[in-house]
């Protein structure tokens, strides 16, 4: 019996044989202007890079903008002040207990503790439920991206797995400067090395929204209803 | 006025609607054109674009009118429509029809043919180089672009630029003015329902400017607008864009 | 429903007269299509995206089986599973066989036109599995046995005291009932959709998503959402079911680039959607261990069969060219009988489904050939050139055909006066005949059938007294 992959891929090799298309226009030449890639690359026959980053203050000025656009709170703060505001930002909107990921580090959940927040971690991997039951959650970002004021989470130890920041209700994002790219196609460079290693990705465009009631804006239906983001420079 | 257009033949594509039901369109093209300095000629072997056929999925029926088409003015340096509608369908359709049912040779000769197909509008302001008709028309008008001329045969900023230089217009913003009037060719009668609805809300947008005309580079659209219009005894009046250009001081004497 | 669904213009006229739909209708599709426009005039390199898009779609077409193999490859590499599914049918029994092989008995979905298109849900029920729709907008079509008038919002013909409504009636029957003081405030019915949802989320045991892309080199699937419905269905259950055509398959992560630029701005007129998902397979300890991916073929390869119809097979779904379609804004999606409406709509349901039907025959002409949405498309693709391809195989069946049609005829006979220059002299001089006769010109009122179908709500001019070429040879002045 023909497999319904034989087949398929038996009518594909037909259909593109007997009306053979135009040649394909040459591959796009990528739209980037790689601004800087942060890491080794991984595909072969591309050039590899490990510049260094520099800080544009007007693509962090444009950050804050665009996130702030999507009703997120956008806060830039020195680097040493970054624990100590998030901690301030997350107990002036209620936060009472948050989960944290492992390698979140140890100046915040020193902040945490100061402000009275209890953070939970997660080893062993905390339930739905149980997660269902804090506040919110603190984690770092792998790319932000300011024309489009988007933070990019791949789920290292330092953003723990997925649901950590999808059921609690507050999720508080710790982004260093130098994270922040000026466009989407900078931001897909930098994101293949963690794609390569098989991590997910999670994009984040301001809090959870939907229009789908006569196109009223509503903020929050699954997601996290409130988004705080913590730049630190 | 100086005759940017001395000694230049033109072809006159009068497009079957208006050879048929707006002859006025196709006598106000060429005195137009003869009064910028052309030489108008109709070649009387041509007949239509074939867009009605071809649109409405009759591929064969339409081939007689391009071939008709290529016939016609083979002798011809440049040819003139006064519809960017039928010059889009000339310039978009006609080789995929020959392609599609004559010779490599039809292919040529229509592709030949469309190359040298201009709007009236382009070739006033591509070809002799002129916005400033010597016109004069001084009523208030709102102008229609017309799908096809707008976004098919892409005639961009020319029609407003033409109606800016006439003498005596006031030309209305028209709200929504790239919304399609709902005509669609056959469109109008296979959908009569969503076709009257679209027209209504054209000619309600026309009524709102306070306009005495509306003014369009393609009549198929002023049929559908003014059939509306009429029908709801607005005042509104519709008129070719090339009826305004040919039109000057003297007329209104 | 397409065997006994009434053709379009019928259905249209029965859109047309519900008032409330039209206003929903004209607002919401006014304020994205204004939306769209202000993002996309933002990108001062849009059109270099989008011939980039278009090229990128182009080579995985061209290359399909090639991409396909590399994804497979990928995917199993990553610890999926992959299936393949000629048809709908084939593409429902893979789904839930792998659903009874968990042994859950529901399923939460995130909103995917494929499952749609397959019609999964009901396949689901008929083997005793109960399917949620997650989307707040699907949701409100699901309880309200309904079906979706919109891609992007799908709901967008009901109001928000009918959303209460259906709320109040319907959740308590398949799971956390509405709270019983719900108020039609949008930011209420949103957060008795949360709750009631939650807890479906929880505790499901199988999700079941479609998928934006699918890129080869990688193996990674993509999902874009706004609402977060997407990300508890991708991440909380333990076995997750994608089901993703063919032609869903990118070349390389990269690629994204492009289309994370272009999607969201031509959906939702944001410069990013809320939410988006990238997964490759299974990833240990975070979100589903049982990763299946099930590629369906589909009328795909119906297209792919017809190099003139392959660019339809670019479309990512984004429903610009619906919000920009002068006949949609009047009627919405209903009148299409179809999932996929609009410009788009007309264009792959005849190329899926076939012409068998009279709504199918009519779909084609479903459309003013204005354009406007050839110029929104992200992913250029040439809709009117496949439209009016569309019309031709509805008129080369309807010449076959053994009844006389009245069209046939008529445009057999346009053919013949179009031929001859002298047979439209002669057609002239009849018209003017008729235009002598009348005296003055103006306008004709109402005439029989057929002309009825032009003049019942709009006036005719009366032909002139000279035809344009009978001047022309009386000396042209």
């Amino acid at each position: 019996m023909i497999t319904a992959r034989d087949a398929i891929f038996a009518q594909i090799k037909a259909a593109l044989a007997t009306a053979p298309p135009a040649p394909p226009a040459a591959a796009p030449s990528s739209l980037t202007s790689p601004g800087s890639l942060d890491t080794t690359e991984w595909r072969d026959g591309e050039a590899t890079s490990t510049a260094s980053s520099t800080v544009d203050d007007a693509v962090v000025t444009l950050f804050a903008e665009r996130c702030g656009d999507y009703g997120a709170a956008v806060v830039r703060v020195p680097s040493r002040d970054a624990a100590t505001e998030a901690a301030r930002l997350l107990a002036d909107h209620g936060v009472e207990s948050v989960v944290a990921p492992e390698g979140i580090g140890a100046a915040l959940l020193a902040a945490l503790a100061n402000a009275g927040i209890r953070a939970v971690g997660d080893t062993p991997p905390l339930s739905a439920a149980e997660l269902d039951q804090l506040d919110g959650v603190v984690t770092a970002c792998r790319v932000a991206i300011a024309e489009t004021g988007t933070l990019v989470l791949d789920h290292a130890a330092d953003q723990g797995r997925r649901a950590l920041s999808l059921v609690p209700d507050t999720h508080l994002c710790l982004v260093r400067a130098e994270q922040i790219v000026a466009a989407v196609p900078q931001a897909v460079t930098r994101l293949r090395p963690s794609v390569a290693a098989g991590r997910p990705l999670t994009w984040v465009s301001g809090p959870s929204a939907t229009v789908d009631i006569e196109l009223t804006r509503v903020e929050g239906v699954h997601g996290p209803r409130t988004l705080l983001v913590v730049v630190a420079e | 006025m100086a005759d940017p257009g001395q000694g230049m033949r033109v072809g006159l594509f009068a497009t079957c609607v208006n050879d048929l039901m707006f002859p006025e369109t196709a006598r106000a093209a060429t005195q137009l054109l003869r009064r910028l300095g052309c030489e108008v000629v109709f070649p009387p072997g041509q007949t239509c674009c074939g867009q009605m056929m071809t649109n409405t999925g009759y591929f064969k029926a339409a081939l007689g009118a391009v071939k008709a088409y290529a016939n016609a003015f083979e002798g011809c340096d440049v040819v003139v429509a006064p519809s960017g509608s039928c010059v889009a369908s000339v310039r978009h359709q006609h080789a995929m029809l020959a392609r599609g049912g004559g010779s490599a040779k039809l292919v040529d000769r229509v592709e030949t043919a469309a190359a040298k197909t201009y709007d009236i509008t382009e070739f006033l302001v591509d070809r002799l180089g002129v916005t400033d008709v010597g016109a004069f028309f001084p009523h208030r008008v709102t102008y229609h672009p017309s799908c096809h001329s707008a976004r098919l045969a892409r005639l961009g900023e020319r029609p407003y630029q033409l109606l800016r230089a006439v003498r005596g217009l006031e030309l209305l913003d028209l709200p929504d003015a790239e919304q399609c009037c709902g005509f669609g060719g056959t469109f109008s009668v296979k959908n009569p329902d969503v076709s009257v609805a679209l027209a209504a809300d054209k000619a309600a947008n026309v009524v709102a400017t306070g306009a005495e005309y509306v003014v369009a580079p393609d009549n198929a659209c002023l049929m559908n607008i003014g059939g509306v219009l009429t029908r709801g005894r607005a005042a509104v009046k519709p008129i070719h864009l090339v009826e305004i250009l040919a039109q000057t001081e003297e007329d209104h004497r | 429903m397409s065997a006994i669904a009434p053709p379009f213009p019928e259905a249209a006229r029965k859109q047309l007269a519900n008032p409330q739909l039209r206003a929903n209708l004209r607002r919401a599709t006014s304020t994205i299509k204004a939306k769209r426009a202000l993002r996309q005039a933002e990108m001062a390199d849009w059109e270099e995206l989008r011939a980039a898009a278009a090229a990128i779609k182009d080579r995985m077409i061209s290359q399909m089986d090639v991409y396909l193999e590399q994804a497979e490859a990928a995917l199993t590499r990553a610890g999926a599973q992959v299936h393949w599914a000629r048809d709908a049918d084939e593409a429902n029994s893979v789904v839930t066989a792998l659903v009874q092989a968990t042994g859950a008995t529901e399923v939460v979905k995130v909103k995917s036109m494929l499952t749609q298109e397959i019609g999964l849900n009901d396949a689901l029920r008929r083997a005793g599995i109960a399917p949620f729709e997650t989307d707040l907008a699907e949701l409100i079509v699901q309880l309200g046995h309904d079906t979706p008038s919109h891609i992007l919002v799908p709901a967008i013909h009901r109001n928000r005291a009918e959303v209460r409504e259906i709320f109040l009636a319907e959740m308590g029957l398949v799971g956390r009932p509405a709270p019983p003081d719900l108020s039609s405030d949008p930011n209420d019915l949103a957060a008795a959709a949360r709750a009631h949802l939650r807890e479906k989320f929880l505790r499901a045991k199988v999700g079941i998503s479609g998928g934006n892309f699918l890129i080869a080199e990688t193996g990674t699937l993509v999902v874009v959402e706004s609402e977060g419905n997407g990300r508890m269905c991708l991440t909380l259950p333990e076995t997750l079911i994608s089901v993703v055509g063919i032609e869903k398959v990118l070349p390389t992560f990269q690629d994204l680039e492009v289309f994370m630029q272009l999607l969201p701005r031509s959906s939702t007129g944001e410069r990013m959607n809320p939410y988006t998902s990238m997964w490759s397979g299974v990833t240990p300890g975070d979100g589903p261990s049982n990763v299946h991916v099930v590629l369906v073929a589909g009328g795909r390869l119906k297209a792919l069969a017809e190099p003139a119809a392959r660019p339809m097979l670019r479309c990512i779904r984004c429903s610009a060219c619906m919000n920009t379609c002068p006949v949609y804004q009047k009627v919405g999606g209903h009148a299409y009988g179809s999932v996929y409406p609009g410009p788009i709509g007309i264009v792959l349901t005849p190329q899926f489904r076939g012409l068998d039907t009279p709504l199918d025959r009519s779909l084609p002409f479903a459309c003013t050939l204005c354009a406007a949405c050839a110029d929104v498309c992200p992913v250029k693709i040439p809709l009117p050139d496949l439209i009016v391809r569309q019309r031709h195989k509805v008129a080369v069946a309807k010449t076959a055909d053994l009844r006389p049609h009245l069209e046939v005829l008529a445009m057999a006979g346009a053919g013949w006066l179009f031929r001859r220059g002298w047979r439209l002299a002669l057609a002239g001089w009849a018209l003017s005949v008729v235009g002598r006769l009348r005296g003055a010109r103006g306008a004709i009122g109402p005439l029989p059938w057929p002309m009825s179908r032009w003049t019942r709500a709009r006036d005719l001019p009366a032909p002139p007294r000279q035809s344009f070429r009978a001047w022309w040879r009386r000396g042209s002045r």
